[in-house]
């Protein structure tokens, strides 16, 4: 169970609930200023939000850097024929 | 912009402002030498092209048929139409553009002839219907919490290492298999945002789904990516 105070911090009325469905708005700066600063605020008051916006954004960084796709070494030549071909009736 | 799931009082639709505007025509095309080189049947043109573009072509394409065979077949069938279109392509959009737009096309097509009909539903649709939250409400506190729907199970982070950890060939693989697990049109928004590193801009036009739909699915795509990390990261 997370460790909150019983003092309420300044969470920006938002609750955790929803901060975790604003996250992608959030990091796309798609959010109204208004909503960004709610946002912010909220992430002043609360870790474990911090640590899932983080979260998140390794999630991205982690998606960003999947290996390619192998090339098949024929397709390129097999393209190159084809241009070729086209080159020849398409050129006068 | 917002799931469908948020809750009441969470600022709507209307309010949002996009990020960019849906069409960009002061951008200049990183491709115009090489299509004006290809026009002209510079044959450097064309292999730079090929070689530039190959290997996201082909990430899409196993998206719509999870095949990598089918996959060449369609990325081949692609730069045919490219040459056979590239005189009457006008530049008015991005190259990348009309060529992704090509794929999907011959991508579409495909599924349809393999009878894959879930590559082919709507993207529309999907993102307008609701769908699971972000994270399960168990991990908020009820109703009648004094702390209500703040965190009751949080998440703890993954570490100082975590980068290291992040990359290591283990987690990729998760990824990977963490990707397969969504729908096709959530596959098809998070490979071009996150795995290719696209503007959200170039995604709509190519998928041709609103800037907001597009965001719908790549939060559900990236929230439960995250989540299967956290699983494992546990």
């Amino acid at each position: 169970m997370t460790d909150i105070s019983t003092t309420m911090p300044d969470l920006g009325g938002l609750t955790c609930k929803e901060m975790v469905e604003l996250v992608t708005d959030y990091l796309d700066g798609a959010l109204p200023s208004d909503m960004r600063a709610r946002f912010d605020q909220h992430l002043k008051g609360c870790d474990p939000c911090v640590v899932y916006v983080e979260q998140m954004r390794q999630t991205i960084t982690a998606l960003g850097c999947l290996p390619e796709e192998s090339v098949s070494e024929g397709a390129l030549n097999t393209l190159t024929e084809h241009f070729r071909r086209w080159r020849a009736e398409t050129e006068e | 912009m917002l799931s469908p799931r948020t809750p009441a009082g969470v600022t709507a639709d209307s309010e949002m402002t996009p990020l960019t505007p849906p069409i960009a025509p002061q951008r200049v095309d990183e491709d115009a030498d090489l299509v004006a080189g290809l026009k002209r049947r510079d044959e450097a043109a064309f292999v730079t092209l090929v070689t530039r573009y190959q290997r996201p072509l082909l990430r899409l394409a196993v998206v719509y048929c999870r095949n990598t065979a089918i996959a060449e077949e369609i990325v081949q069938d692609t730069w045919l139409g490219v040459i056979r279109g590239i005189d009457r392509f006008e530049e008015r959009a991005a190259f990348k553009t009309w060529l992704f737009q090509i794929l999907v096309n011959r991508a579409r097509t495909r599924a349809a002839q393999e009878g894959r009909a879930d590559a082919l539903s709507s993207s529309k649709e999907e993102a307008e219907s609701p769908a699971e939250p972000a994270v399960p409400p168990e991990r908020f506190r009820g109703a009648d919490d004094k702390w209500a729907n703040n965190w009751a199970v949080p998440p703890h982070s993954w570490g100082e290492s975590s980068d290291a950890r992040l990359l290591a060939t283990e987690t990729m693989e998760l990824v990977k298999q963490a990707i397969a697990t969504l729908s096709p049109a959530q596959q098809q928004v998070i490979t071009l945002r996150d795995v290719e590193g696209w503007p959200a801009e170039d995604v709509c036009n190519v998928l041709l789904i609103s800037e907001t739909n597009q965001r719908v699915l790549l939060h559900r795509a990236r929230s439960r990516v995250r989540a299967l990390l956290e699983r494992h990261f546990r």
